[in-house]
Formats: C-alpha cells, sequence, structure tokens
C-alpha cells in the first residue's frame, strides 16, 4: 500500500517539478529522490510498518513475494534513472515530464504485484500501459516513434478490450471480481458457468501474451521497441515487461487449474511459438536494437516454463530471471544509446577502442546467452528445474535448449564485431562516469551468476 | 584449502595478468603461477585423499564440493605440468598482446581444474563451461585464417552438447532423495530404468562432443589447426581429457545399467573413429593435422576400452590419460618449433631435421616412439592394458583396433621420416637451435615419458582407489 500512495504521489510531485525547477539535471536528481524515497516506503511495508491505514477491502493482497518484487522493480527503475538520467533529458523539453510517467508506471507496477481482485488487475494493467504509449511517442519530430507510439495504442486499446470482455465472463459465471478457482467435478465435467469462466481465463490469457508480447501476439514488439527512443526502449523491455510477467505468473498460479488439461496445451503452443518466433527472426536481424526486441520475445519464451506449476523454483526462478534479464538489457542498451548507428557493424572494433565498455558489453550478452558465471545462466537454469519438475515434457526441454543454443549464434555475432573483426566502432564520445556506471551493472550480473543466493534470501526473512 | 588454493592461484594471476602490459613481465608471472599450480598438483597428488566443501546456493543445496581422488589427482598432475610447459615452450613465439593471451590461458587453466576436482554436479557444469569460454575467446583472436567460422562451430557444438548435460543434470537432482548435487546423492538418485536411459544419453552427448566420438568429431581438427599453438596444445593435451573424465566420474557410476546396455554400440563408434581418423592422418601432409587426427585416434581408442566395461580397460585409461597428454604435448611444441622457425607445417618441405639439428631431431624420435607405443614408452602400459580390454570384451573388436596400431606406426614413422631424415631441405636449412626453455621442457617431458613407461608402479598405485569405486561389487 506504502508504494501505490507514493508513488501515485511522487508522479504528481514530478509534474510540477517542471514548473519549479527550469534545468533538467535538478528533475533527474528530484526523480533519483523520489525513487529513493519508494523504495524505502516499500521496505518499510515489507517489514510491517504502514504509512496510512487503508481499508482496501481485499481487493489487494500483500504478500512478501509481491513486495520483494516492488523492491526490485523499483531498484532497477532507480538504476535505470541513475545511469541514464543524461539520455532523456535529451529528448522532449520537460525531463521531468517522463520521469511523471515513470512514477505512474510504478504505480500500476505495484498494484500488478498485489492485485487481489480482477478490477484491481485490470487497472493496474491500464496505469501501466498508457504511460507507455507516451513514452514510445515522446521524441514527437520522429516519424518513426510517432508511428510506433500510434501502433502500440491501438493494438494495446484491443487487447484491452480483449482483456475485459475475459473479465465479463468470468464475473458472469462466479457473481463476482474476486478470483474463485472452480471446482470441477469429474464425474460431470465442465458445466455451463464452469465453461464460460475458462473462456474468460483464455481471453485474459490472450491479453496477457499480448502485454508480455509472447508469439502469436508479439506483431507490435519489433516496431515498437525499434521506433521508441532508445532509452524508453530499455525501460519498457526491462521493468515494464518484468511487472507484466509478474502479474501473469501470479495470475494464473492461482487459476491454471480452472483450465484442466487445455492449460498445458495453450501454454505449451504459446511457448514453442515464442521461443521460434523470437529467436529465428533474431538471427536474421541486421540491427543490433531489433536484434534485442526479437531476442526480447524469445526471453519471454523462457520465462512462460514458470507458469507450469507453482514450485519455489519457478517463483525464485521468476524473480532471478527478471532480475537477470533486466540488469543485463539495461545494461546493453545502455551502450547501445551510445552508438549512432545500431548496425551490427557498428561495433566493429570496439573492443580495441574501448575496451571497459567492449567487455561490459561482452558480460551483458553472456549473460542474455546464458553463459555460466553470469545472471542468465541460474535464471534459465532455474526455468527449466521448475519445467521439469512440474511434470513437464523433456522433449519440450530439450527444444528450448536447442533454442537457447541458437540464441548464441546472434548474441554471439555481437562479441565477434566488438573482438575479431577490425574497424572503427561509429559511436558517441563515453564519460569516464558513464563507463563505471555501466560497471555497476556488469558487477550485479556476475553477483548474481556467482551468488544468486544472496538476491533470493530476502523472501523468506 | 589446498585444492581451493589450486583453483584460486591461477585465477589470481589471471586476474593480475590483465593489467599487465610488458610481455616480459607477463611472461614471469604466467610461468610462476602454472608453476606453483603444479607444485600444489604434486602435494595433493602425494599426500591422501582431501576434500573442500562450503555452502554455496543454500536454497537448491548446491555446495561447493571439491574432491580429489586417483582419477582427479592424474589429471591435476597432468593439467599442472601442462601449463607451464606450454608457457615455457612458446616464450619465445610472436603474439600480441601476450599479457591478455596468458590471462586467458590461465583462466582456462582454472576452469579445467575446477572441472578435474568438482564433487557436485552444478558445480561441474559450472567448470565445465567456464573451460569453454576463455578457449573461444583464445582461439577467435589469436587464431588463423578461418578461426572465426571454425572457433564458432567448435563453440556451438560444445556449447549444445553441454545444456544437454544440464537437462540430464536436473532430470537426476528432481529424482534424488535429498534434493541435492552431490556425487553421492546422484548415485542413489531412484531413477527408473527409463529415465536412467534418458539421463544417459543426455550426459553422453556432452562428453561424446567433448571427446569426441565419431561422428561428433567434426569440429575437432579444424579448431586444432587454426587453433594458436599453445591453445591446440591446451585442447589435445588436457581439454579432451575433460570427456573421459566425465565419463569415468559421473556417467559409470551413476547410470551402471544404461552404461552396460550401451557399451556395444559406443564401442564400435570408437573403433570406426579410431580407424577412420588413422585413415585420414596417413593422407596428410600438414604436420599439425596429422597429430591432430592421430590424437582423435588416440582418444578413440581411450573411450573404446573405457566402455568396454572391465577393470583393466580403466586401469589403462586412467595411465593413459597422463601418457597420451604428455606424449602429444611433446609433438605439438617440436611441430611448433619447426613451424616458427622454418614457417611451414607441410612434411613435403621438410626434411634433413636429424642432419640440421641433431637433438631436435632425436628428441622427435623419442616422441614419435611414444606416439606408437613401443615398450620403455609410457603409452605402451596404457595402450596394452586397453587391448587386453577390448580383447576380453570381444576378441574381434581387438583386432579392428589393432590395425590401428599398424597404422600409427605408418603415419607416424611416415612423418618421422619426411621430416628427420633425407636431405636438409630448404625451409629445413633455416632452423637454427630451439631456445633453451623449450629445449628444456622437450627433455623434461621425455624423460617423463621414459620413467613412466619403465617404472608406472606409482602411476597405478595413485589410480588403485578409482578403480575399487568404479568396480566393487
Amino acid at each position: 500500500m506504502n508504494a501505490i500512495i507514493a508513488s501515485a504521489l511522487l508522479g504528481v510531485l514530478m509534474m510540477f517539478a517542471s514548473w519549479i525547477f527550469d534545468n533538467e539535471k535538478t528533475h533527474t536528481r528530484i526523480a533519483l529522490v523520489g525513487l529513493l524515497a519508494l523504495i524505502v516506503a516499500n521496505v518499510l511495508q515489507l517489514n510491517g510498518i504502514y504509512t496510512i491505514p487503508v481499508d482496501y477491502k481485499a481487493l489487494l493482497s500483500f504478500t512478501q513475494f509481491g513486495l520483494y518484487v516492488n523492491t526490485i522493480l523499483f531498484i532497477l527503475t532507480f538504476l535505470y534513472v541513475w545511469l541514464n538520467g543524461d539520455e532523456i533529458a535529451k529528448i522532449g523539453n520537460h525531463a521531468a515530464d517522463f520521469y511523471a510517467l515513470f512514477f505512474f508506471i510504478l504505480c500500476g507496477a505495484s498494484i500488478l504485484t498485489s492485485f487481489n481482485n480482477l478490477l484491481m488487475l485490470f487497472i493496474g494493467v491500464e496505469i501501466l500501459s498508457i504511460p507507455l504509449y507516451i513514452l514510445t511517442g515522446a521524441d514527437k519530430k520522429n516519424l518513426n516513434s510517432n508511428e510506433a507510439a500510434l501502433k502500440y495504442f491501438l493494438m494495446g486499446a484491443f487487447s484491452t478490450g480483449i482483456f475485459l470482455l475475459g473479465i465479463t465472463f468470468i464475473y458472469g459465471a462466479t457473481g463476482t471480481f474476486h478470483m474463485i478457482a472452480p471446482s470441477v467435478n469429474p464425474a460431470t465435467g465442465m458445466v455451463r458457468e464452469q465453461l464460460m469462466q475458462s473462456a474468460g481465463l483464455i481471453l485474459i490469457f490472450v491479453s496477457f501474451n499480448f502485454k508480455v508480447s509472447a508469439a502469436p501476439f508479439h506483431f507490435w514488439t519489433p516496431d515498437v521497441y525499434d521506433g521508441a527512443p532508445t532509452v524508453f526502449t530499455s525501460f519498457m523491455a526491462t521493468i515494464v515487461k518484468a511487472t507484466a510477467i509478474i502479474a501473469f505468473v501470479v495470475l494464473f498460479h492461482s487459476q491454471y487449474k480452472a483450465l484442466g488439461y487445455a492449460w498445458e496445451l495453450l501454454l505449451t503452443f504459446v511457448l514453442i511459438s515464442t521461443l521460434f518466433v523470437g529467436n529465428i527472426t533474431a538471427v536474421f536481424q541486421r540491427s543490433v536494437k531489433r536484434m534485442l526486441a526479437y531476442s526480447s520475445i524469445a526471453q519471454v519464451g523462457f520465462m512462460l516454463f514458470a507458469l507450469y506449476g507453482s514450485s519455489s523454483f519457478a517463483d525464485e526462478g521468476i524473480l532471478l530471471y527478471i532480475m537477470a534479464y533486466s540488469v543485463a538489457s539495461i545494461g546493453l542498451f545502455g551502450v547501445l544509446i551510445k552508438m549512432k548507428e545500431y548496425s551490427f557493424e557498428a561495433f566493429n572494433g570496439l573492443a580495441k577502442k574501448e575496451p571497459l565498455l567492449a567487455a561490459m558489453t561482452t558480460v551483458f550478452t553472456l549473460s542474455l546467452a546464458g553463459i555460466p558465471l553470469t545472471g542468465g545462466f541460474f535464471a534459465k537454469y532455474y526455468m527449466l528445474n521448475a519445467a521439469v519438475q512440474s511434470g513437464v515434457g523433456l522433449w519440450l526441454v530439450a527444444l528450448a535448449i536447442l533454442f537457447a543454443a541458437v540464441s548464441v549464434y546472434y548474441y554471439f555475432k555481437l562479441i565477434q564485431a566488438m573482438y575479431f573483426m577490425e574497424g572503427e566502432p561509429v559511436m558517441h564520445e563515453v564519460e569516464q562516469r558513464y563507463k563505471y556506471k555501466l560497471l555497476v551493472f556488469a558487477i550485479l550480473i556476475l553477483a548474481l551468476g556467482i551468488l544468486p543466493n544472496v538476491f533470493l534470501s530476502y523472501l523468506y526473512f | 584449502m589446498v585444492l581451493l588454493s589450486i583453483l584460486s592461484i591461477p585465477f589470481i594471476a589471471a586476474i593480475i595478468l590483465l593489467f599487465v602490459k610488458q610481455n616480459e613481465k607477463a611472461n614471469y608471472i604466467a610461468i610462476a603461477s602454472s608453476g606453483i599450480t603444479l607444485a600444489l598438483a604434486l602435494n595433493i597428488t602425494f599426500n591422501g585423499a582431501v576434500n573442500f566443501d562450503a555452502s554455496w546456493i543454500s536454497s537448491i543445496n548446491a555446495r561447493f564440493v571439491l574432491t580429489a581422488d586417483g582419477l582427479s589427482k592424474i589429471l591435476l598432475l597432468l593439467t599442472g605440468l601442462s601449463f607451464p610447459a606450454i608457457f615455457m615452450a612458446t616464450s619465445k613465439n610472436e603474439i600480441k598482446n601476450r599479457a591478455q593471451f596468458l590471462s586467458l590461458m590461465l583462466f582456462t587453466q582454472t576452469g579445467l581444474l575446477g572441472v578435474f576436482l568438482a564433487g557436485d554436479a552444478l558445480l561441474f557444469y559450472f567448470f565445465w563451461e567456464l573451460a569453454l569460454i576463455p578457449v573461444y575467446f583464445l582461439c577467435s583472436i589469436w587464431g588463423g585464417e578461418k578461426r572465426i567460422a571454425v572457433t564458432f562451430k567448435f563453440f556451438i557444438y560444445t556449447f549444445l552438447g553441454s545444456l544437454f548435460m544440464l537437462i540430464g543434470i536436473i532430470l537426476v537432482y528432481t529424482h534424488t532423495a535429498d534434493q541435492s548435487f552431490a556425487i553421492q546423492s546422484f548415485k542413489e538418485a531412484g531413477l527408473s530404468a527409463g529415465q536412467q536411459l534418458t539421463a544417459f544419453a543426455l550426459f553422453f552427448t556432452a562428453f561424446a562432443i567433448k571427446m569426441p566420438i565419431f561422428p561428433l568429431h567434426t569440429w575437432q581438427p579444424d579448431a586444432y589447426e587454426q587453433s594458436p599453438t599453445a591453445v591446440t596444445m591446451v585442447l589435445s593435451a588436457v581439454m579432451v581429457k575433460m570427456g573421459l573424465y566425465g565419463v569415468m566420474r559421473w556417467l559409470m557410476p551413476l547410470f551402471p545399467n544404461a552404461f552396460g546396455a550401451h557399451s556395444n554400440f559406443v564401442v564400435i563408434l570408437s573403433v570406426i573413429g579410431i580407424l577412420y581418423a588413422s585413415f585420414i592422418a596417413i593422407r596428410q601432409d600438414d604436420m599439425k593435422r596429422l597429430i591432430a587426427y592421430s590424437s582423435i585416434a588416440h582418444i578413440g581408442l581411450m573411450s573404446a576400452a573405457l566402455f568396454a566395461n572391465n577393470e583393466i580397460g580403466a586401469q589403462g585409461v586412467l595411465i593413459q590419460l597422463f601418457s597420451h597428454g604428455v606424449n602429444v604435448l611433446g609433438l605439438w611444441i617440436i611441430a611448433d618449433i619447426i613451424e616458427q622457425q622454418t614457417g611451414t607445417r607441410s612434411l613435403k618441405e621438410m626434411g634433413g631435421l636429424a642432419k640440421q639439428n641433431p637433438t631436435l631431431g632425436i628428441l622427435l624420435v623419442g616422441f614419435a616412439f611414444a606416439n606408437i607405443a613401443l615398450p620403455l614408452t609410457n603409452a605402451f602400459v596404457g595402450e596394452f592394458l586397453m587391448f587386453n580390454s577390448l580383447f576380453q570384451f570381444k576378441p574381434w573388436i581387438a583386432v579392428a583396433a589393432g590395425v590401428s596400431v599398424v597404422l600409427a606406426a605408418i603415419y607416424t614413422l611416415n612423418m618421422v621420416q619426411k621430416c628427420a631424415y633425407g636431405e636438409v631441405s630448404e625451409k629445413m636449412s633455416k632452423m637454427q637451435a630451439p631456445n633453451v626453455p623449450a629445449q628444456f621442457v622437450l627433455i623434461v617431458l621425455l624423460i617423463v615419458v621414459i620413467i613412466s613407461g619403465v617404472y608406472p608402479a606409482p602411476l597405478f598405485d595413485l589410480t588403485a582407489d578409482t578403480l575399487q569405486q568404479l568396480f566393487i561389487k
């Protein structure tokens, strides 16, 4: 509750900041302080201290898991703003406006991690989504950015419609917005109400697939990620996507039984097509930014393994996954922002000119590919273990692994360009300070890859 | 504690080397660190069983366990011996950014030592991959003309194999009673016959690619040829042993039934590989490729003897793990010296080494004899035991594999003849005496070859405990 109230208030505060202060550096500083306050407010609640007592009529439920996810998301946002503050200031007229939008997104995120009711879920998703449409179109003079925003908005509105339809079905079947898993009598099979509820759940499933850009509902992703200003792509592809995935997992861990046998079939279909589309298409990309867009689809494929069943591996795994994936992606986008051109060739010879930058890019890339000693390895490991434990066929796991090997192909193209190709990298000047900031991300990735335990133990204390 | 230090010394040295600029200094650091590692390896070898156990990822019960039994010790010894030898022998070679090169080599050594010491399945997998990453960079940066494509093929091959092993590990892990990655729990995991077979296949794929067993070997000759010679030495002397080690440490004890059921299949594949590689070796003109194929044939024999699944074969392999490493290292160093000084690897352009430089000629002949396993050389002991085991397994297989001895004599002696004898060729006339460290290394290696050939008893004693564990009835 602390986080929801604080983030909404901070959002409003941030809007007025651009009115009072003219300096964009100050805006970034205020945002950082605000994020710190948000983290503190959330950690206070994690320890049982509430600022304002609110009777939320069981619409929300605050679990250790949800609050810990909040903490992770806020810290990630903090790191993201800390790294990218200068870049955000370069876009549009008032950086403070964007920060206000970030806070609203985080407000939506903290609702999504604690919903206990379908209406709250819907409100959370919308609070999260609407600022994103604006962020995508933030580069007003750029046609691609405008196109991406319009596309995103139209597709997003469509998926919202499907979402609402699903909720309506469920309401019609159960008479409540609270989530009740139906108890199916095996002798009679599903009766009409239960069928309706299942249909509603499937519609919500589809809509969520859209939000997390799982195939075959992924078509908006490459264009939007490519068209949006790179700093905001970095935010959308990591923190926002992580939130959506967490909400997805939390919702269906409590509801998947309602779908019975069909659940596994549906999920398997989506999972395979996501892995397939993401990985295979990424192989053919010429632009690193588009490659990252497709690879983010592919990564979602792996995250979907957490949906098969609730286990400690699935819960811990999805947390590790969003941490490892987000940190590595923010880092990699952080490097990409400094390039003048997004083709693979632009990275040629980076290792010679900027050895530290190249080494860090390598760490991020290796993590996304899931190589040991980086966080990405344990993320993938936990997911696979969760899948095997929930009784998924080994063939599916083997298939996922084949796709992981495919992903090595396109991730390593970047490493090959940096280390083994001769050339002059096409890039902006990179300040020493920026490199040290990136170093924090690289160290985090390595820490996640050596002692993932440290990051998970907070789930239980 | 000594186990932890043998792992951390190359690791720390590798990190220090990242910040060193001067070549000379880098050389000293690398040689010193690998020398200390060798001393520690000797120390571990001659002391009793040692263990290191620390908590790692408690929530999934993975522990940082290092153990050293006979099997580990013999490979520890090989790894310990190979690296200083390689560093010294190549210390005068022209290498760009030597400090970085040596740093990556030491990271590789850390990974290899970790593989041979890990007593926990997840840790084993961790090091298994770690040994691969630095090699990928070494070959792709310092390799030959086609290095990028060839190394990538090598990387994808082994990476895919190890991912299959990862599924195997997960499969066994979910069936352990106490949900842990310890070897003991893995051995006692209640797998059904079908699951055992699946897990066996998954682990086997990883090891078969690494060894490599025919028909998964296609990455190897190219990778050996395109890698810088120092890396080729690591690959063929130590790294291929990872596959054989994996079989003995994990495959045999974990899945005894599936192992027994598939021995025929694997032995036949291995024998095909031996003959295939030997015939190709005969046709080679490139000295590096010849040694590469000869190495494939030798590893094939070791895998055949291992899968024959009898005690005498395992004993032979345990000895040969060490001997093959030393022999092939000697051959590579000589090939490298010749290439560095004459600029050619083609046997056609060689000739007269014995006249031009008698010392090197004698050394070449010595290692060539070891390569064809003549008595009094170390390889004789191991190969004798291995053929014996194949004969016990199925006489006709021993006959088929026995052909390879003849073939080995053909290609090895052919190489010696073209390289060492005859008139001094134009290229060979540029040959000078090899530098002192290289010569020193070769002589030491040859002494090891002869001593362990004449008096192999210490090696038998060293590996007795592993044999006992593997074949307890």
